[in-house]
Formats: structure tokens, C-alpha cells, sequence
């Protein structure tokens, strides 16, 4: 039994086309089976409308499934939950109080029992560890984007969730800043033997942060297509990947499946996903 | 020359403004309100003797005829209405009579009945307008009574608020009550029903439970459109007030203007507008103030 199963999930919403009938329905993605072990970081990598948001929301909790469900660590999840900590594309932190406040309810959410002082020393620990040590007491308006994720980060961590859920985290941040929190993001990860499921639409991104990439074929009727091992050693330094040929080849294969992904849109509501892996 | 360009005068200007336009504001209104000269011309000695006596004309320190101020039917000049101004601030908290209480008293009557009108209205709608916000099948069901109810002047209450408490203050609290209900309750469904999905994610994902839920995400995610609210509230809270002092003969602020206007004390009518204004505006200042500390910006 691996450590977090995502078992044959199916989401089908009715139709929003314009002249659908009454219980039309749209399928976004069906038959998505995958598993994540312990101490991995699997990234989900696809076009937009693949569904790869839904599913994780369904992960998370938000959302559910028409078919099929997570199971994690040996018991199925339905509701949202602290050990399952998402982090927002779009941050999602409470605007009306601190960064501090906003990792520390986490804290105090995960351990009940914990005096203020306790809350207070294991909340300032994950500020640190993503450098916001300065920046505890600010407001998230006050703070750069780049700085907000780092609060967000903070929060899933701190809570030590059985496994992490990002969902495209550095979509909303300049290309720049988003280099170090990633190396930052791979330092906690490291430091934390933590799970994470991680989903994405930036390649590079997908290949210096995972252990597999779990590819998406493109939605409606979407289907997880291939995963792909990503066995370059760690640490991975991101300077050194660009020359390393291994690292390329995989690039480019990732991104083959992306363009062709496109062009086999037709085929896949055909029914013929096969034809998807050979193009690969 | 851009806009941005055009001389602004420096940190004072708007202030400095503000001086001059209230300048020629009180040059225009004495202007207009000028006791026009008496001319006796035409006039003879027994016509002027019975002016006199009528009190149409008096004499000045000259021996001169002048036209009484005080008989003439025309607005008071800002001399006249300062001097009023500076006759009831003189002893504010001193009662003189059944009908004349020192300025400082009415503004404390007027205050009492509007704050615990207000207050409790506050706290009235914004419980029901978080109930309603939160559950869809109870703002479907209550809506078209809060339609109904919301245009209705608090002031068209009063006859019947009056027939069942019998008694004017509680009245004239109600008649607060009613004015200032609706937009408050109505800003805190809308604040409440659209608060982000991100934070009641975030509050489901760390497991808080239904009271730091309302109280830690809820509330302060929806306090701006509450302060909204409330601001609104207060604004039609402070229009009703007068009026329903003066149908009710309560004493306060409100009430003042219609007793001078009983005496004929025009000037005194003019002194308890600015009263109001000026309560009103110190008020509001307050509550904005209150307000900005429990606002955000959207991060």
C-alpha cells in the first residue's frame, strides 16, 4: 500500500456549454490513478483545463470527486484538513493580520496543547527557515509577492501535514524571486522529509523540484498520460542542470509531449490515448 | 502642462481654501442680510411718531431714526447668528426652563437617544446580516421582506411605534432603531456572502472550529463592508433623528431648532443647524477613524 494513492478519480461537472440540455455533462479528466511514497515530490504537469487544479483541490479536500478517492496513509480523505496543507497559487493569507498570525494559527490549529510560548518559538523557527524573520509583523499587503508565498510556504509547513500540496506556486511570481523560493522550497523539503504533490505548467520548474512528473493529456476527458522518473542526483543546482544533457533530454521530451500533447487533442476524444505515448 | 503640473499651492492650499470660500460666504450672507437705511424723506412728524410707537423704527445714539432690527422680517446676518451662538455656548449645562436647556444638555439628549438606537440597531443587523449572508436558503427567504421594509422612512413608524410603547423616548430611540437597521444589515449579508473562497479554505484547511471560524476569518473579512454599513447607517440614523425629535417634543438638538423657530428666533433656528452639522461631523469622524482600524488592504 503506498503512502498516498490517488484511486481511478473521475470529475464530471454538467455542461455550462451554451444549448446544453439538462444533464449534459462535461468530463474533466477520468481514470486519474497515480501513488505518491513517503518523502516524495511528484509534480503534475499539464495544459490549462487539464484538470490538474481539480484534482488537486479534490486532494485538498475543496472539491469532490465523481468517481473514485484519495486515500492517504491508510484512510480516505474527504474534508479539508491540517495534514493536508495547500499552498495557493494566489497565496490565499488573511490580509486583516500578520505574516506571524497567519503561519501561527496553523501552529496553534496542529498543536492544541502547545503554551504561547511554544506557538510563538515553532511559528518564528518556519519564518526563519524562509528568511521573513523581518517581515513577521508586516501585513501581507506590505510585502512583495514573492515574500507573501514564502508566508504561505511557511504556514503549510509549519503545520508538518502528511503531505503537501502546491498548487502553482510560483505562477504569480517574477521569474527572479521565484528561482530562489524554489531552491528555499527544496531546502525545507530536504530539511523536513516532508510529501509533496506539487502541480505546475512550467517544465524547468517541474524538473529541479521533482522526483516524478506525472503528465497530463489535454482536457475535456483528460487523462493522466505518462510519468516520467526524473533521476538527476540532488542537489540539484539549477546552473549545473542547464548543461547537464540528461537534464535537456528530458526537457525536451516533457515538452514534445506538451506541443504534441496539443496537436493530439483530437485523438484523445477519440479514445485513442495510445497514440499519445507513442508520440512521446 | 499636464495636470499634474498645475501649482497646488504647497501642504496648506485646500486649508487655505477652505478659509476664503468660508470668507466670502460670510461676506455674501452679511451683504444680504443688511438692515437697509430707514429714509424719512416724504415721511412727517406724526407718521414717524407712530412708527416709533409701533416699534418699526427706533433712534440710534444720533437722535437719528434707524429701522429696527428686530422688527424687520429678514434673515439673520452671521453678527446676529454669532451672537446667538455665543449667548447659549455661554452656559451650555445650566437649565432655565422646561423648554430652555443649555446647549450642552440637548446635544447630550440627542446623543443618548441616538446611540443606544444605533448601537443596538448596529448589533441587530449585524448578527441577522451574517445569518443571512451565510445561508443561502435564509437570504432567498427573508429578502423580499427586507425590500419591502427598507424603503419604508423610519419616521413613517413613528405613529405606530408611539400607539405601542406610549412613550416618546422609547419612540424617538426606535425611530433611531429603524433608520439605521437596514443598511447595515444589508452591507454585512453582502460582506459575508462574498467573502473570498480563498480564506474559508484556508479556515476549513487548518480545522478552526465554527466560533474562531466567525471570529478570526468571518468577521474580519467581512469588516469592511460592515463599516460600509454602519457609516451608511449612521448617516440616515442622524437625518431621522432630527425630525423625529421634533414630532415627538423630545429635547435635543433637534427639537431646538423648532423651538426657535416657535420663538421667532431665527438666528437661534440658524445656530441649531450648525449644531447638528458639526455633532454630525465630529461623529463621523470618529467612526471612520474606528473604522480604519479594523480595514485591510486586499493582499
Amino acid at each position: 500500500m503506498s503512502y498516498l494513492s490517488v484511486d481511478h478519480l473521475t470529475k464530471i461537472y454538467p455542461s455550462l456549454e451554451p444549448g446544453a440540455k439538462k444533464g449534459d455533462t462535461f468530463t474533466v479528466f477520468e481514470n486519474v490513478h497515480f501513488s505518491i511514497e513517503k518523502g516524495e515530490f511528484v509534480s503534475m504537469i499539464g495544459h490549462s483545463g487539464c484538470g490538474k487544479s481539480t484534482l488537486l483541490n479534490i486532494m485538498a479536500g475543496f472539491d469532490d470527486a465523481t468517481k473514485g478517492g484519495i486515500i492517504l496513509d491508510g484512510r480516505e480523505t474527504n474534508s479539508p484538513g491540517l495534514d493536508r496543507m495547500v499552498v495557493f497559487q494566489n497565496f490565499a493569507l488573511m490580509p486583516w493580520t500578520t505574516a506571524y498570525e497567519n503561519v501561527a494559527i496553523a501552529v496553534r490549529q496542529s498543536h492544541k496543547d502547545w503554551s504561547k510560548a511554544e506557538v510563538r518559538e515553532w511559528t518564528m523557527k518556519y519564518l526563519k527557515m524562509m528568511n521573513l524573520e523581518a517581515a513577521a509583523n508586516r501585513r501581507p499587503s506590505m510585502l512583495s509577492g514573492g515574500m507573501r508565498q514564502r508566508v504561505g510556504l511557511a504556514r503549510a509547513f509549519a503545520a508538518e501535514p502528511k503531505i503537501l500540496l502546491l498548487d502553482e506556486p510560483f505562477a504569480q511570481i517574477d521569474a527572479l524571486t521565484r528561482g530562489s523560493i524554489q531552491e528555499e522550497l527544496l531546502r525545507m523539503w530536504e530539511a523536513t522529509n516532508s510529501t509533496v504533490f506539487m502541480v505546475t505548467h512550467d517544465v524547468d520548474e517541474a524538473i529541479l523540484l521533482s522526483d516524478r512528473i506525472a503528465m497530463m493529456s489535454n482536457g475535456p476527458n483528460a487523462e493522466l498520460a505518462q510519468i516520467v522518473d526524473i533521476n538527476l542526483p540532488r542537489p540539484r543546482v539549477r546552473a549545473d542542470l542547464i548543461d547537464d544533457p540528461r537534464y535537456n533530454e528530458l526537457r525536451n521530451s516533457i515538452l514534445k509531449f506538451l506541443v504534441t500533447g496539443k496537436s493530439a487533442e483530437k485523438k484523445t476524444e477519440c479514445g485513442e490515448p495510445e497514440s499519445l505515448l507513442k508520440a512521446i | 502642462m499636464k495636470l499634474q503640473d498645475l501649482p497646488t499651492g504647497g501642504k496648506y492650499a485646500p486649508y487655505l481654501l477652505s478659509l476664503v470660500i468660508l470668507g466670502v460666504f460670510l461676506l455674501l450672507w452679511s451683504a444680504a442680510t443688511r438692515v437697509p437705511k430707514f429714509d424719512p424723506t416724504g415721511k412727517d412728524d406724526t407718521e414717524l411718531m407712530m412708527m416709533e410707537m409701533n416699534g418699526d423704527i427706533i433712534r440710534d445714539e444720533n437722535d437719528k431714526f434707524i429701522n429696527n432690527p428686530e422688527k424687520l422680517q429678514t434673515i439673520p446676518g452671521p453678527g446676529k447668528v454669532y451672537q446667538t451662538a455665543a449667548e447659549e455656548l455661554k452656559n451650555p449645562f445650566t437649565e432655565r426652563g422646561t423648554n430652555d436647556h443649555g446647549i450642552g444638555l440637548l446635544v447630550g439628549y440627542t446623543l443618548k437617544r441616538f446611540l443606544i438606537g444605533f448601537l443596538l440597531a448596529t448589533g441587530v443587523a449585524i448578527l441577522l446580516g451574517i445569518l443571512i449572508g451565510m445561508n443561502k436558503v435564509l437570504f432567498t427567504a427573508l429578502n423580499p421582506f427586507i425590500q419591502i421594509l427598507k424603503p419604508v422612512s423610519p419616521l413613517a413608524w413613528m405613529p405606530l411605534l408611539l400607539y405601542s410603547v406610549k412613550d416618546p423616548f422609547m419612540t424617538s430611540v426606535l425611530v433611531v432603531f429603524m433608520a439605521s437597521l437596514w443598511p447595515t444589515m444589508a452591507n454585512t449579508a453582502f460582506g459575508v456572502s462574498t467573502i473570498k473562497k480563498d480564506y474559508l479554505r484556508v479556515s476549513q484547511m487548518v480545522e478552526l472550529g465554527w466560533f474562531s471560524r466567525f471570529w478570526k476569518v468571518i468577521l474580519p473579512a467581512s469588516a469592511p463592508a460592515i463599516f460600509a454599513g454602519i457609516r451608511i447607517s449612521f448617516g440616515s440614523a442622524l437625518v431621522a433623528v432630527v425630525p423625529a425629535e421634533m414630532l415627538l417634543g423630545e429635547l435635543g438638538v433637534g427639537y431646538l431648532s423648532w423651538i426657535e423657530w416657535n420663538n421667532l428666533d431665527i438666528s437661534g433656528v440658524i445656530f441649531a443647524i450648525i449644531v447638528v452639522g458639526v455633532v454630525g461631523f465630529i461623529m463621523d469622524w470618529c467612526l471612520a477613524k474606528l473604522a480604519s482600524r479594523f480595514t485591510f488592504t486586499e493582499a
